[in-house]
Order: C-alpha cells, then structure tokens, then sequence
C-alpha cells in the first residue's frame, strides 16, 4: 500500500504540572509524554505498547484531542486535503468547525463505562450522527441498523440499554458508534483488556475486517503482547514518556534491536509449552515520571548500559528496513543479546 | 500421590432477583501435594466461586447447596482429613492464613492502606501464632539478660504463661483493655514485628526494615503484591490460592511476581492452586490444570498433555482462539455466548456451541472420566470406552 | 449470531426498567408503609374542600373559629378534633393543613434544588476560578446554622410563609450544591463523556443529556428527606411566632396555638392533650412518611445492589 502519511506527530509532549506550596505554584511536572515524533501512515494498523506510566494512553488522547498538549505539533493529513493541519493547536470548537472533529474517533477500553448507562442503544449510535447531519428519523434508524449489522449485531437490538448485552457485545457497540460518522482515523484503548478470551478474538477480528472494509488506520494501544502482535502492521514500543523502538511486527519480534524490548518480550508467558526461552528480569522498578533518569531513561535498569547512555539521550534513528531504534549501542545489541543468553 | 485439598461434587447456587444462578454443578477438583494446579476459565465459569466455596467465604446471597471438601492437614508426621463444609466459622477463621492462605487480584484492595505494611503482615502471626510467639517470649523473659520495666518482670511471665495455653482468656482480654497493663502486649507485637520483616526480605525484597515501615501507597504495584503474598505465606502455609493474582500487573512485573512464586515453592510454600484466565501463564506455571466452562469442569490434565492433546471441544477451542507467539492465520472463534446461569442448557452445558454436538449431549450430563493417563474428560466423544466415539 | 437474551421482549425497555425500579423500592416493607402514608396525605390534601368545607371562600386557609374564648375545648360533635386556644378548629386545621406542608415541601425544595443544581453542576463541570469562589461561599453559608440564618431573613422581612420558605430555600441550596458537585466530579472524568465531546457535543448537551440523569440520584434522595424536615423547620419557625399569620392552617401553627396548654392543670395535666398531640401526630407522619421513602430510593438506587 502506498505509504501516505495520515498523522505526523512532531515533538510531542504532554507534563502534568505538579502544584506545590501555598501558592500552588507549579513545582514539577509528571513528564507523561516527553518529545515523540512518528509518522502514522494511512491504512495501517500501528500498535503501541508499554507498561503503565509509558505514555501510551497519553498519546492516543493527544492524537484525538481529548487533552491539550503542552508542546509539539500533531499533524492531520485529511483525506481530500492537500495541506496539513496542526491540529495540536486547535481549540475543540475550531476542530469542529473545520469538519475535523468526526474523522478522528476512540474506542475505549471499558464497554460498562464508556456508554451512557441511560441511553437506548439507538441513542448511543444515532448520537454522533445526529451532530454531523440532518437526517430524517427513517433515514437515521437505516443508518443506525447498517452500523448494528456492520459490527455483527442486528435490530433486534435497537431499544435496549447497554447492561442487558454482555462484554463483548458492548464493545461492538462502542465500535458501531465510533464508526458512525466516518472516520478516517481510530484509536483503540486496549479494546480487549476487559473482555474474555474467546470474545477478544471475536472482537480483533472484527476490527480487522472493519478496517479493510472501510479504509481506517487504526491506532491499537495495548499492554498485550501477543495481541499487539497479531493485529498490528507496525508497532512502537514506549518507555517513560519516549519511543524506544519502532518497526513492522515480524521485524520487532525477530530482529529486536532495543533491550526494554527485548526484556518485554522474553517475558510473555507463551502457551507453547515446548518453547524454553529465557526469561529476562528487569532489576527494579520503572522510574517516577516526574524525575525521569538523565540521558536514556532506560539506562538505570538496562543490563548493557555504557558511560555515554547516562549522559545523552539517544534518538529514534533508522537503522534499515524501516526499522527505528533509540539506542546507543543499536548496531551492538543483537550479539550482546546473544552473548547474555549463552551466558545463562 | 498424596493431595492437599479435594472437592467433590461441589454445588453451589446464587438467589438473586433474576432468579437463582446456578454458579457451580457438582465440580469436582483435587490438588497435590507439592504442586501446582491451574484452574482456567472466562469470566463467569465458576473457577472463583470454585476456590471460595472450597474457603467458605461466599456471602448471601450465594449458597454452597451440596458436595465436600476435603483438607488433608499435616501436622508433623500425621496428616488428618478434615471436611470443610461441616466446619464452625471460628475453626475456618483458624484455618485461613495459617494452613491456607489465598491472595486476590488487586493488591491495592488487599491491603490497608492506613496501616504499615510490616504490621498487616504481623497481623497474620498475632492472630495465628499467639501460643507459639508466647512461649518464645516465656523462655526470652526467663533470662536475665532481658531488659524488661522494672517490677513487671513476673506480672509479664504470668500473663505470657496464660497467653501460651489459652490465648483468648478472659483474664487476658480484660487486660487488653486496661489502660496501663494493655501494654504487655507490645514485646509480642514487636517480636510479631519482627518475623515480618524477616518474612518480607525472605521474598527478595531490599531494604526490608525501610520497607516494613512504609505504607502501601509508598510502594509500586510489584511490591504490593510482593506484601500480599507475604501476609499469604507468613504462618507458612500447606496450600497458597491465587486469585488472578497476576492479570493486573504490567508484563514485566508479572515476569518477576511468577519468578518469586517459581523460587517460593522451593522453599516456603508446598502446593499452590492457581486461578487465571491467562493461558500462557499456565503453561509457564502450572504442573497440572482444570479447565471450567459455565460452572462445571470439562477438562483435567498434566499441563503438557493439555496443551499438545487437548480433549474436550471447549478446550480446543479456547486454544485456538488465543493468539499465540508463532500465530498462523485468523485466530478461530466460538460461536455463541457463555450462557445465563439461571437457566443453563440441559445436558452438557457446552453443547449449544459444540462443533461436534451429538443428541445424547442436549440431554445427558457427561461425567468427569479418566481418558489416557491421568486425564480427565467430561465429554460424551469420550465415552466409557477412553477412546474418540464416532 | 449471538443475541443476549433469549426471546424479543414484548414491552418497552424503559417500562421494564421502570417495573424494576419500583421492585427494588417495594421489597423494603418500610417503604410500602412510607408511600403508604404519603398516598393517605395525598388524599386529603386533594380532598380538603370536602372534607373540610372552608367557611370563608375566599380564604380557604383560615380557620373557622365560634367565639374568641382561649381555653380549647374537647372533641364533640361540632369540633371532630376539638378546638385550640382561640376556638380554631382542630380538624379543619389538620387537614388544611396538609395542603400547606406540601406547598412549602415542594416550594422550598424546588428553589432550593434548583439553584443548587444548577450552581453545583457548573461548578463541577467547569472547575477553575467559579468553582473556587463558590465552594467559599457555600463554606460561608455552611457555618452559620440553618435556622439561626433563616429566622436572621425573617426577621429582616418581616413574617409570613412565603417569607418562611424563601428563607428555608436560600440556606438549604447549600446541600444540593455540594452533593451534585461530587456526582458530576465523578462523571466528568468517564468514559461516556469524554466520548460525547469526540462527537463534539456542546458543554450545554453533554450536562443536560449525559451528566444531569446519571448525577440526580443523591439528589432525589436528598429531596425526599428534604420533604419532612423543611416543614419541621417550617413549623419550628411557626411555634416561635416567624411563621404563618394567626389563624392559617398550618400544624405549626396549630401547635404554637397551643403553646399553654401543652400541660393542663395539675389534677388533670392532659386535659388538652389534642391541641399538641393530633398536629404534633401529622408532622411526625408526615416526615416519616418522607425520610422511609427517601431510605426505601436510597436502597433502590444502590449502584452496588441494583443489579444482583
């Protein structure tokens, strides 16, 4: 597929000021996201991983505009548009106006919480709808149906209220109503984290049919390997605020090139009860965002750091084949991986 | 070999407005001694309601209808069979936390968060092991080289004589209530205090006295369960259940929590009964696993037999529908729902959605059979015969 | 495909639900005796015309009385409940009476539900400086005590019942602001409504359809307490002269005119045992009949219970 960017995050940052003092001065800051910059490409599905406090959720609310920014640009490229938009700067009531508002939609991770526990399910899905056009109630329950059949429920379903539908059959509704205004773009909160296992596989490859079904690039934030692994094309690995690693799937999961990564990795358990891999123990605990390590913020826990990584914090660079890596010692890692599991 | 813990035929009912739930269906689970069981499960197949039937702890309006639970308590060379379901409330407040000891999903519930972690841990000891704690102290005040507050030298020795017969007299429970005298309690609360910490840096935690004056909220998420499985494993118990104790901690957390279980059952805890939904955890833990579905057990056997040579559909199933790490292809479904509990489908719970339903399975429940070596089917395809019917 | 429940429901869901709501309140039998009481209230409030024949048409509040005389007379014929200080008529007194606790109940707890709703719910939504500056003032209003502060605006503007209830509503907001501000807290961060401002929805409709009927609940429980224990404090003010003018049918009122002879002559103290007791009896049906209801909706409405 043509690789035409979609999203364009530049510098992005996100502090959550900390206020102290009588004065409630600002004191410090939670430093969620610290300086991102990837390139979203239309059509794909990028996954973002890492353990709570990296900043993944952070920056799929940025992406959507559901916070504001501290810094950084985050630019839209909508379809049918030549120019981009910095939407980063854009007050919610400017995103409206210019049409964008609709194109960028979130799927979120609790189907019991993310719907209104008070609306009819025709309610939830016509809402969105009813915002962007006009349409006549005959014409709007259509539409509201097509969705329900799109995402495998029917209209039998139409004049119920969320609790009576199990886990699985919410998210589907969720999805319905993020897919009611046609978005181009959508992120996806861990859409699977609440539901059971069976019903996480009904979900993902719901998504995926969907997806090529109506053209949408999907932003897929997960602390779930293997499901990450399944449904993305691409994926970002994030630590502390930073991307450490940035690659297409089968590249991240064979040719890792980061060390948080591959620490992460060797730590899925794996149903495949032949596999002996060797399991990675991260010493210590991720540090507090509001103090991040100095240089390369991995460096306090990593098994391979150097003099140069406490002082100066290496960049995402391209070390072939599209394949990004923040780390000073990129072009070493795969024999100092092998080196430490020879070790034992 | 010889087994810790067995239910049989537990059945175990909920009255709600819906009607009445029937959570478990003559659920039949044994443990051995020495290892670990896996029970898995989706959410709402019983596996909880299992394991808190088994510890009687289930509150109204749930209600354990029938079966038995077996305890195979070992005290030294003997082992005595307990049945745990016709047990007073105060002689299973005895058993929980000293013989077994179980350990939920969220630490932050777990724990009390206005009180120090070292002394929740003590906790477990001052209720369990006042007897034992008194004696030490008898033989400690009985040397003079004890620094003890002048004149109360004999006073502490008659009370802690009382203590290490009958913990709970009332002469001693008056005591705790007046004023000055109350405190002859504190060189059993500091001695409580400090097997905690010892318990704490046992669990490979640094700094172990900084981290027993701490409170929870000063603590990561690993480390709080690191404490709760501390309170779980301070009295030493014969058998450690683990509620989804796992499912809420990030990757690399989890890697060190099940590495700490991994070296614990070496040395501090003997059987472990693990609860999880997470399959991969199984395999990486487990010696052997139950597999529920909708209140029942489907499928019993050794870890590696289950996962190369899965028996019952559901089980099939389930395993194919988890992405794995060398995935190839769409991960496969199962039709359906999970049924309502309140009116389960007749027969074999899992036919409606069964690819290879038979008429016997709408009508007769399969019963739990051996099948091959020391697994178990509740399935008709496997019938009296141990081999694939038709 | 897989379909949640079994058969296609005939009724609408919101009856459903609404069957449901009135299942979780009745299961509690003090809550049939509260909407027992309020049913029977009801009825002779609407009923009090003829129950009760006003003698002066035009100002059907006003108690009939024959004569001027201060001693009370005891039930008979003429008088069901006998007469008080002044010869007003007890019975009729009662059951006017019952119209003008319900016209201060809800005067006082729609004002001041109104106002605290409104207030409150600003303040939560949008925070920053509103929020601040309100929270003081409710501070301010919270530490002087409610009838020290009520009596403060009577006095100041003279007596009578509007005044009563406007000053009652001016200090009771202060609940309703801080309870609904707790709730819409709590909603403002879910999930739902940040997925309503994805749809770009106004700040306007987001309140009105997302965060106001998930907040009210506290809020109609509180209400129906707010019921009872505005017309005692109603009453209260009565019994100390602030209130209704003399002769109103009020119970309050009505107690106050029996201000002497709550103890009779000592060979026979209860002697005048109806002008206290029969009025007294009304307020504390009255309030028990709401405070069982606001109990029996409190239970109802248990996000924990509600649906086990």
């Amino acid at each position: 597929m043509p690789e035409e960017t979609i999203l364009e995050l530049v510098d992005l940052k996100k502090h959550y000021p900390v206020l102290g003092g009588v004065l409630r001065r600002e004191v410090n800051s939670v430093k969620a996201l610290d300086g991102i910059s990837i390139a979203i490409r239309r059509g794909e599905c990028l996954g973002i991983v890492g353990e709570s406090g990296c900043g993944k959720t952070t920056t799929s609310k940025a992406i959507i505009r559901l916070h504001d920014p501290t810094s950084g640009k985050i630019l839209f490229h909508p379809k049918g548009q030549e120019e981009p938009v910095d939407i980063a700067s854009l007050s919610p009531r400017q995103l409206n106006k210019k049409g964008l508002r609709h194109r960028l939609q979130m799927v979120f991770q609790d189907p019991t919480t993310s719907m209104n526990p008070r609306m009819l399910v025709k309610n939830i899905i016509a809402e969105p709808i009813k915002e962007q056009e006009k349409l006549s109630p005959h014409d709007l329950e259509t539409r509201v149906v097509e969705l329900l059949n799109l995402v495998g429920l029917n209209k039998d379903h139409l004049f119920r209220y969320p609790h009576e539908f199990s886990g699985g059959q919410r998210q589907r509704i969720a999805v319905a109503r993020a897919i009611a205004t046609n978005p181009e773009f959508l992120v996806l909160d861990e859409p699977t984290s609440a539901l059971d296992v069976s019903v996480q596989a009904q979900i993902l490859n719901l998504l995926h049919s969907l997806r090529q079904k109506l053209g949408l690039t999907y932003l897929f934030v997960t602390h779930h390997l293997l499901v990450v692994k399944y449904i993305s094309d691409r994926i970002a690995v994030m630590y502390l605020g930073k991307v450490v690693e940035l690659a297409h799937t089968d590249s991240l999961f064979e040719n890792t090139c980061h060390p948080y990564t591959w620490a992460l990795l060797s730590g899925i358990p794996s149903t495949d009860i032949d596999e002996t891999r060797e399991r990675i123990i991260l010493e210590g605990d991720v540090p507090s965002p509001l103090d991040p390590p100095s240089g390369c913020r991995f460096h306090t826990r990593c098994p391979f750091a150097i003099k140069v990584c406490s002082q100066i914090e290496p960049q995402l660079i391209d070390t072939g084949g599209d394949h990004l890596v923040a780390c000073h010692r990129s072009h070493d890692t795969r024999s100092l991986f092998h080196n430490h599991a020879t070790k034992g | 070999m010889a087994k810790i813990i067995e239910a049989i035929d537990l059945t175990t009912h909920f009255y709600t407005y819906e009607g009445v739930v029937k959570a478990l269906d003559k659920v039949c689970i044994s443990v051995e001694h020495g290892t670990t069981f896996g029970l898995v499960g989706e959410s709402g197949c019983g596996k909880s309601v299992t394991v808190r039937s088994m510890m009687r702890i289930i509150q109204e309006p749930g209600k354990i209808e029938g079966g038995k639970v077996l305890f195979f308590a070992r005290e030294g060379e003997n082992e005595k069979t307990e049945e745990l379901l016709s047990k007073s409330e105060a002689w299973m407040q005895g058993l929980r936390g000293d013989r077994i000891s179980m350990i939920f999903q969220e630490p932050n519930a777990a724990l009390n968060p206005i009180m120090r972690v070292g002394d929740q841990v003590a906790e477990s000891f001052t209720f369990h092991r006042k007897r034992s704690m008194s004696k030490k102290i008898l033989k400690d005040l009985a040397s003079p080289d004890t620094r003890v507050f002048p004149g109360t030298r004999g006073l502490q020795r008659a009370l802690y004589t009382i203590a290490s017969e009958t913990p709970n007299a009332l002469l001693l429970k008056i005591s705790r209530k007046v004023p000055l005298l109350k405190r002859w309690e504190k060189r059993m609360k500091l001695e409580a205090f400090r097997r905690a910490t010892e318990i704490i840096g046992n669990l490979g935690i640094a700094h172990p006295e900084e981290v027993a004056r701490s409170y929870p909220h000063n603590l990561s998420g690993g480390m709080k369960q690191r404490i709760v499985i501390a309170i779980a494993l301070a009295c030493k118990p014969d058998l450690l259940i683990a509620d989804e104790a796992t499912s809420n901690l990030d990757v690399t957390v989890q890697a060190q929590i099940l590495d700490l279980l991994k070296e614990l059952k070496k040395t501090e805890i003997s059987s472990i009964l693990m609860i999880t939904h997470d399959l991969g955890v199984v395999a990486e833990t487990c010696d052997r696993v139950g597999v529920m579905y909708a209140g029942t057990l489907c499928e019993e056997a050794d870890v590696r037999e289950l996962f190369t040579d899965p028996k019952h559909p559901y089980t099939v199933a389930l395993l194919a529908s988890v992405p794995r790490f060398h995935q190839e292809g769409e991960l496969k479904t199962i039709e359906g729902m999970v049924p309502n509990l309140v009116h389960p489908p007749s027969g074999c719970r899992f036919h409606p959605r069964c690819a290879h339903v038979m008429e016997r399975c709408k009508t007769e429940v399969p019963e739990l059979m051996t099948v091959g070596e020391n697994h178990k089917v509740a399935c008709h395809l496997y019938d009296s015969k141990g081999e694939t019917d038709a | 495909m897989d379909t949640a429940i079994d058969t296609v429901k005939p009724e609408h869901p919101r009856w459903r639900e609404f069957k449901f709501t009135l299942y979780r309140i009745f299961r509690n039998p003090s809550a049939i005796i509260g909407f027992g009481l309020l049913f029977f209230f009801v009825a002779v409030a609407v009923a009090a015309p003829y129950i009760a024949p006003p003698k002066y048409e035009h100002a059907p509040y006003q108690m009939p009385h024959k004569g001027f005389s201060p001693t009370p007379k005891p039930p008979s014929a003429q008088n069901l409940f006998g007469t008080t200080s002044g010869q007003y008529d007890i019975f009729y007194g009662v059951v006017w009476g019952t119209r003008t606790a319900f016209k201060i109940g809800l005067f006082v707890v729609g004002i001041a539900g109104f106002i605290g709703i409104s207030l409150g719910v600003i303040s939560g939504y949008y925070g920053g400086w509103f929020d601040e500056i309100l929270m003081r003032i409710v501070d301010i209003v919270w530490s002087v005590p409610l009838l020290v502060l009520a009596m403060t605006i009577v006095v100041a503007f003279g007596r009578g019942l509007e005044n009563i209830m406007i000053a009652l509503a001016l200090v009771e907001w202060r609940w309703y602001v801080r309870v609904i501000r707790s709730e819409v807290l709590k909603l403002r961060d879910q999930d739902f409504v940040q997925a309503a401002r994805l749809m770009g929805l106004s700040d306007l409709k987001i309140i009105l359809r997302h965060i106001i009927p998930n907040a009210i609940y506290p809020v109609l429980i509180m209400a129906s307490m707010d019921m009872g224990s505005m017309v005692i404090s109603a009453s209260f003010m009565s019994f100390v002269g602030l209130g209704a003018p003399k002769g109103y049918a009020d119970w309050g009122q009505m107690v106050a005119l029996a201000r002497n002879y709550i103890v009779g002559p000592p060979d026979d103290p209860m002697r005048f045992w109806y002008t206290v007791v029969i009025p007294g009896t009304c307020i504390i049906l009255f309030v028990l009949a709401w405070n069982l209801i606001g109990d029996a909706l409190r239970d109802a409405f248990d996000p924990k219970l509600r649906r086990r």
